[in-house]
């Protein structure tokens, strides 16, 4: 299904909004998904998120904007005419059909001869690793299988878009990190444009080309992983992307001047924010207990593994400090704090 | 451990008078079928016969009236069929205004007394000409039926998860396309439950046919009334047994369809 057309891009909504039972679900949203890229929408439920998924699929009518694929307009196309495939947050696949049966619907109802049927189903299946389930009910293959069988039937039908919605929420906690690379995995290879609908930032993370962080029907920000870690552009990115030690207070280039007083140095020069609604934040991994800089008492260590989580009480505020390497505090010690980078938001926005 | 003995013990007597009650009167029935005469202080019949078997099927009505309850049970069948299932769909998937008022109406012909329905009902009959018609009893048999032919297939209709019809129309099925694939195949038992009630009302019904169909039409139940009067105990037991054949294979045919537990496989419902 892709199309020789240039350089559009291979997905693109342009102020789409919808409302549903009287209530504004998406309002005004933009988002542009290049050719071969994965997108996800990270965010609450109730976010709006997969009310966009649906809006995309075809199954939403979306009351205004435009939502174009390979830079044709599908608004007003119903489902099965869109060039999309969806894997559903339960798979939806159909009880009564075998694996084979469920991969090839698709493709029978659009008449492919047989031979080109069987051909496509058993070469997408060994893609995802289920050619010895080929006959199997899907009620009789474990949920990451049944997955894998989602998504084949979605990539069978090669389309322009794959969506896939809260992929992983229904496997247990390793599964879900292999499934993850999988898809990651799969999707680079097809070079296909997919947008992935999730709640859960660590898969987001892990997964995306781009995150597109979403709150209250609207796009907080989109940005590539790394830049949405550092560089949160709202308050809302800032706490619910990643852990975030917040105060109200200012910056200054070297030091970072807390609601209570306390002055704590920075390592890394900031850009000054300044004013009556500025929040200071630091991730807990920017915490440095060291000689010098800020006095603060240990209150609590929670070993996590490879680092340990020191709960720290620096003037009125409680900090959380990610400390790996040497041996963490003991909790009553009293330590030095310093601050490896600080970000503000001033009225919510990134101060840059 | 003695809880246990109790409990286990407690489970053997529930059991046991389940199985009396169950059992028991079929039992009773198919003693009666063969024995020469069987009177009240006796544990045991008399003696053992075949005699009411041979009397029963050298009755020339007999094979006509199976004939005549199948034609009507698989009449009634399509018709409703035709009639009920559309309405079950609409009443599975869509909400309209008066959706509940009118799935609690069907019950109406179920809350009168059937004989005050029936004398009603010949009353429009011998308007229409429709009395001692093979349109009429099937009417008749119809009315009985509409209530599980829609009740049950539209709960099955509506059991089907939507994301599976999603799923389908994803995958490039129109509407119609996804009814036949996806939810009818889905619906199946539930309809196939409700085809098979309807089947053994159709074929267990009396009252109404003997007042419309007599008499022109005897089934296998109008039969049965003229035996239980006219012969000893022992011909209407054999008669009963000879009733629940087509019911009793029935049960059996479909038992595995109903049984196999298909609907719950393959989709997690959250």
């Amino acid at each position: 299904m892709t199309s020789d057309s240039g350089d559009h891009a291979g997905l693109r909504l342009r102020g789409v909004g919808k409302e549903l039972g009287g209530r504004s679900i998406v309002a005004d949203l933009d988002l542009t998904v290049a050719r071969g890229e994965l997108v996800c929408l990270l965010g609450p439920s109730g976010c709006g998120k997969t009310t966009t998924l649906r809006m995309i699929a075809g199954f939403l009518v979306p009351d205004t904007g435009v939502v174009e694929i390979d830079g044709v307009d599908v608004t007003g196309v119903r489902p099965e005419r869109r060039p999309t495939a969806m894997v559903f947050q339960n798979y939806a696949l159909w009880p009564h059909m075998s694996v084979f049966d469920n991969v090839a619907f698709g493709l029978k109802v659009r008449k492919v001869a047989k031979a080109e049927i069987a051909e496509r189903v058993e070469e997408m299946l060994e893609l995802v690793n289920l050619s010895h389930h080929i006959r199997s009910r899907p009620g009789r293959i474990s949920g990451g299988e049944q997955q894998r069988v989602a998504l084949a039937r979605a990539l069978v039908q090669r389309p322009a878009v794959l969506l896939l919605d809260e992929p992983l929420s229904n496997l247990d906690a390793k599964l879900r990190v292999r499934v993850r690379e999988d898809i990651r995995e799969i999707q680079q290879r097809l070079g296909i444009t997919t947008v992935v609908v999730t709640h859960d930032q660590d898969e987001a993370l892990s997964m995306a080309d781009r995150i597109a962080v979403m709150n209250d029907g609207r796009i907080e920000q989109v940005s590539s992983p790394t830049e949405l870690y550092r560089w949160p552009a709202t308050r809302f990115v800032g706490s619910f992307v990643g852990v975030l030690n917040t105060w109200s207070g200012t910056l200054e280039p070297d030091v970072a001047v807390l609601g209570d007083g306390t002055r704590v140095p920075l390592d890394t020069p900031a850009a000054s924010a300044a004013g009556s609604d500025t929040e200071i934040g630091v991730r807990p991994e920017d915490v440095v207990l060291g000689r010098n800089g800020a006095a603060a008492d240990v209150a609590r260590v929670v070993p996590r593994g490879h680092f340990a989580e020191v709960v720290l009480t620096l003037g009125e505020s409680t900090v959380r400090a990610y400390v790996s390497g040497e041996a963490p505090p003991a909790p009553g010690e009293r330590v030095c704090v310093r601050f490896r980078r600080a970000i503000a938001h001033a009225d919510g926005r990134l101060v840059r | 451990m003695a809880v246990r003995w109790v409990r286990s013990a407690l489970g053997a007597v529930a059991v046991l008078a389940l199985a009396t009650f169950v059992l028991g009167p079929l039992l009773w029935l198919a003693a009666h079928a063969f024995a020469t005469s069987w009177t009240f202080p006796n544990l045991l019949p008399d003696g053992w016969t075949l005699h009411w078997w041979e009397e029963v099927f050298a009755d020339a009505q007999l094979f006509s009236s199976v004939r005549l309850s199948l034609a009507f049970a698989l009449t009634t069948i399509v018709v409703s069929s035709v009639l009920c299932l559309p309405a079950a769909y609409a009443f599975g998937r869509f909400d309209f205004p008066g959706r509940r008022t009118l799935l609690i109406g069907l019950f109406a012909t179920n809350a009168f007394p059937k004989t005050g329905l029936f004398v009603s009902l010949a009353a429009l009959f011998y308007a229409f000409d429709l009395m001692t018609t093979f349109t009429g009893v099937v009417i008749v048999h119809v009315l009985g039926t509409v209530v599980f032919m829609t009740w049950i297939p539209a709960a099955a209709f509506a059991a089907v998860p939507r994301s599976l019809e999603e799923a389908a129309r994803d995958a490039g099925a129109g509407p119609a396309r996804v009814f036949r694939s996806v939810t009818l195949p889905m619906a199946l038992p539930g309809i196939l439950v409700a085809v098979i009630m309807s089947f053994l009302a159709s074929f267990d019904e009396a009252q109404g046919t003997y007042l419309v169909g007599a008499p022109v039409f005897y089934t296998m139940p109008t039969e049965m009334y003229s035996l239980v009067l006219n012969y000893p105990r022992q011909v209407a037991a054999v008669f009963s047994i000879l009733l629940s054949i087509p019911s009793v294979a029935l049960l059996l045919l479909v038992r595995r369809h109903i049984m196999g537990g298909q609907l719950a496989e393959g989709f997690q419902i959250r």
